[in-house]
């Protein structure tokens, strides 16, 4: 009787905690946590498929519009993956430009969480002040790309607008704003007495279990995982500039708060450097039309974590197979375990602490009938049997080898 | 927090009255697109790149173009003027496009004649 | 006649409700201004109230229909109830006995009994954890309440708020004596009106919206108003049992000086409201356990001193 739960609560599909459909089911005991179960799927859009049905020019827009908040680094991601099928140099000054728009976002999508965090703990002054300020990040995004959210900067082969002088000053002036901002928000974050209360000592998450559960972004960070692909597989103008990765040993949300802080100001740092040595010349080269056949997985830090987009072209004006890993789906499973025990009052902060963004993540399984064309949904159970029947079918038998993969495990 | 609170009452909202107080919107900005026929010479790469096929380009006349543009089916990326190679169309600033009449939505640009 | 005004116009039912519409707007505006905000147009709470008022009533079909329409209902006539009783910018009320003092506790503490009644009958599963916690709240902030307003009495040696202001009236300046009485009541009572850091029974990101998540139309509209009311009730008793100052001089300037007051404790509460996150269910009653008691008891030690002292 001590560990059954008295009743079980839906957060979500709706829900005011969450922004986007999805669905914790929570198992209560009074106000305790007993377990979580996550579903996905609810914000389902088909953007993989629809990619492989468009030429790659018009992906760059869709593959943007995956995430609103980080939408530049989809668009970056998937355009890397392609430039390096098609083996194309990009110039300097575009590698540039798309870190800087690309450190730029970092700024806004922080900004912006550390509003919603404030709201999911009921602090709604933070969310006003936090996402005033964010107005001006917006503003140098919407002047330098012409919009504030989606900016199309990116295209095959480079980026379609330029930065000239005036706009790098009004940057430069921005970037003098949000430093000093973004230090009174450090202060807040580490000195509000109740938001302290609030943070430190929820959902915590250790070293070991990172790594064992592959968390990305600034919730790996906040355990004291250095990763950052940034720094361990530098893409774009990284290798060339100089920065700190941001790591804390809290492990709680607390620490993934001062991680998301911190990592403000190393971004004003890393813009501040990429407009100072911005190279000369051109911003694109032009891009075939055709891509020639290949494959290709491209990393990219985003803001939430590590985003990976494998592009698989086959000679064509289309791509074969786009898939898309967004960061929240690394982190997802990792929310499970930080819940574990805690009440029900930590759920949205500790949710939130991933920055979660669902729609990107969502994903399902749909199998066609062979005849018929009908498709049907399976569960992962019969999917499983199904991939074993399929490739005993072509004579591939994976028995032997679980078999002996069963035995070096009890050994 | 205190005293950034206190600071407040004395500053000015930082919210913007909108229909009141309009916007500027910046010069990069991507808005209602505008056509040129005369400079049209209907290649149609702009409804090839279009993502969303918002953009049609019917020919007229021997050399005579006109354009269809669905508002509600444009994202504003403005690749179209990319790709157009005679620069025959513009993205300009206008923002407030929303219509309760859906057929308003339909732009057409045809030359005068 | 006289007193059936008094009790439906004015000071009473009618005045009270736009009194306390008039009192959530500057609330809200005050709110939001210091987010640096634009805040609500004055008739924002009135118009929302009317909107209520003019939607449909759904009540849910597994709900207990009679309890469910009759927790607004009880919960608005108490508070309004409870007004009667406080002497506004007289000392006199329109009822006052000796003992009264726990009448208007009683009929302030039925609003928080009606939440719970109205959550955990309309059976939806965050109402009913928002009732719980409804209850749970209410035995933390309740006694640091009491004990710090009941201090103020023992001064003045009497349950009746109506003599209690004749007392503060012979012996001006003896209300500074109980200034950290009035901050502990100031905490404990935005427990009770359920606002940050004290909002965790309808706490919107975890219940929804509490007790009250399954309400809609005129019943959504009382409830509000009951909330609306239960502040300015609290607020006015605060004003009258710590700043209990220029209740006998001319009316007009009385009246003014009584706006100052409730003003002055509702700006309080905003600002409170503004500078902090709100707490988590534990958090929130051993901090009144811990702190806002033992302080209460230091208050009420004091005054049992200076009455051993100065009023010998």
């Amino acid at each position: 009787m001590h560990n059954s739960p008295d009743f079980k609560i839906p957060i979500g599909p709706q829900h005011p905690a969450l922004k986007e459909p999805e669905s914790f089911s929570v198992a209560l005991k009074g106000e305790k946590i007993l377990g979580v179960d996550i579903r996905l799927g609810y914000n389902h859009r088909g953007i993989e498929k629809a990619a492989e049905e468009r030429s790659y020019v018009q992906d760059i827009y869709l593959i943007e519009r995956v995430c609103g908040i980080c939408s530049h680094s989809h668009a970056t991601c998937f355009v890397q993956a392609v430039e390096e099928i098609a083996g194309l140099a990009v110039p300097a000054r575009a590698l540039y430009i798309r870190t800087i728009i690309g450190e730029l976002e970092r700024i806004h999508s922080h900004l912006l969480w550390l509003g919603v965090a404030g709201h999911e703990i009921g602090f709604d002054t933070l969310l006003m002040y936090s996402w005033r300020d964010r107005e001006v990040v917006m503003d140098i995004l919407a002047t330098i790309t012409g919009n504030r959210v989606n900016y199309g900067m990116n295209t095959i082969g480079g980026v379609r607008r330029d930065i000239d002088a005036p706009q790098a000053e009004a940057i430069l002036n921005a970037l003098t704003i949000l430093e000093e901002r973004t230090k009174y928000y450090i202060e807040i974050a580490t000195e509000e007495t109740t938001i302290i209360k609030r943070l430190s000592g929820v959902g915590v998450l250790s070293r070991e279990d990172v790594l064992r559960l592959d968390a990305v972004g600034p919730t790996a960070r906040a355990s004291g995982v250095k990763r950052d692909v940034r720094v361990d597989d530098p893409y774009a103008a990284y290798a060339e500039l100089s920065f700190d990765v941001i790591t804390d040993n809290h492990a709680d949300v607390y620490g993934r708060t001062v991680v998301r802080v911190k990592e403000l100001l190393e971004s004003c740092k890393i813009i501040r450097q990429a407009l100072k040595n911005l190279p000369q010349g051109p911003i694109a080269i032009r891009a075939p039309r055709k891509i020639p056949a290949g494959e290709a997985l491209s990393r990219y830090e985003a803001p939430r974590g590590e985003d990976v987009h494998y592009v698989k072209a086959n000679g064509t004006e289309k791509p074969e197979r786009v898939k898309i890993r967004a960061p929240t789906l690394a982190n997802v499973q990792a929310v499970k375990h930080m819940l574990r025990d805690r009440f029900l009052a930590d759920m949205p902060i500790v949710v939130a602490a991933i920055d979660p963004c669902f729609s990107c993540t969502d994903r399902m399984v749909a199998l066609k009938e062979q005849a018929g064309g009908r498709a049907k949904v399976i569960n992962w159970q019969a999917l499983h049997n199904f991939s074993i029947e399929w490739h005993k079918q072509r004579g591939i038998d994976f028995a032997p080898l679980n078999k002996k993969l069963k035995e070096r495990l009890a050994r | 927090m205190l005293q950034e609170v206190l600071g407040s009452i004395f500053k000015k909202p930082a919210t913007n009255l909108y229909p009141a107080q309009k916007l500027e919107m910046p010069d990069k900005f991507r808005g209602k697109l505008k056509f040129y026929p005369e400079r049209c010479i209907g290649c149609k790469m702009c409804m090839r790149d279009c993502p969303t096929g918002a953009i049609t380009i019917n020919k007229l006349g021997e050399g005579k173009f006109e354009a269809v543009i669905d508002l509600s089916k444009c994202i504003y990326c403005a690749q179209c003027v990319d790709s157009c190679p005679k620069k025959a169309l513009e993205a300009t600033k206008e923002v407030e496009l929303a219509q309760l009449d859906k057929n308003k939505l339909r732009v057409v640009y045809s030359s005068k004649g | 006649m006289g007193a059936l005004f008094y009790i439906l116009i004015f000071p009473g039912f009618l005045f009270i409700i736009f009194f306390s519409l008039a009192i959530e707007f500057i609330d809200r505006k005050i709110y939001a201004r210091l987010q640096n905000r634009v805040g609500p147009p004055w008739f924002q709470p009135l118009a929302d109230f009317i909107k209520l008022l003019a939607k449909e009533d759904i009540v849910p079909t597994a709900s207990n229909p009679k309890m469910f329409k009759l927790a607004p209902i009880l919960a608005l006539t108490s508070v309004i109830t409870a007004f009667l009783y406080i002497p506004l910018w007289k000392t006199g009320a329109l009822f006052s006995f000796n003992g009264d003092i726990i009448v208007v506790f009683y009929l302030l503490t039925l609003p928080t009994l009606a939440f719970f009644i109205g959550g955990w009958y309309s059976t939806s599963l965050y109402a009913r954890i928002g009732s719980v916690r409804c209850l749970t709240q209410l035995f933390a902030y309740e006694v640091p309440l009491f004990m710090g307003i009941l201090s103020s009495a023992l001064l003045a040696d009497t349950w009746s708020l109506k003599e209690m202001a004749v007392f503060y009236t012979q012996h001006p300046w003896f209300w500074m004596f109980n200034l950290l009485g009035f901050g502990i009541s100031l905490i404990s009572l935005l427990g009770k009106l359920e606002k940050v850091p004290f909002d965790i029974p309808e706490a919107e990101t975890e219940v929804v919206a509490g007790s009250f998540t399954e309400y809609s139309g005129r019943m959504l509209a009382y409830l509000r108003l009951t909330l609306d009311i239960e502040m300015v009730v609290g607020s006015v008793l605060l004003a009258l049992v710590f700043f209990p100052f220029g209740l006998n001089i001319n009316p007009a300037l009385g009246f003014m000086l009584f706006l100052l007051k409730v003003l002055f404790i509702i700006s309080l509460i905003s600002l409170l409201r503004t500078v902090v996150a709100r707490l988590r269910i534990d958090q929130m009653i051993s901090f009144c356990w811990k702190y806002l008691v033992p302080l209460a008891l230091l208050q009420i030690l004091v005054n049992l001193i200076l009455k051993g002292t100065l009023l010998k």
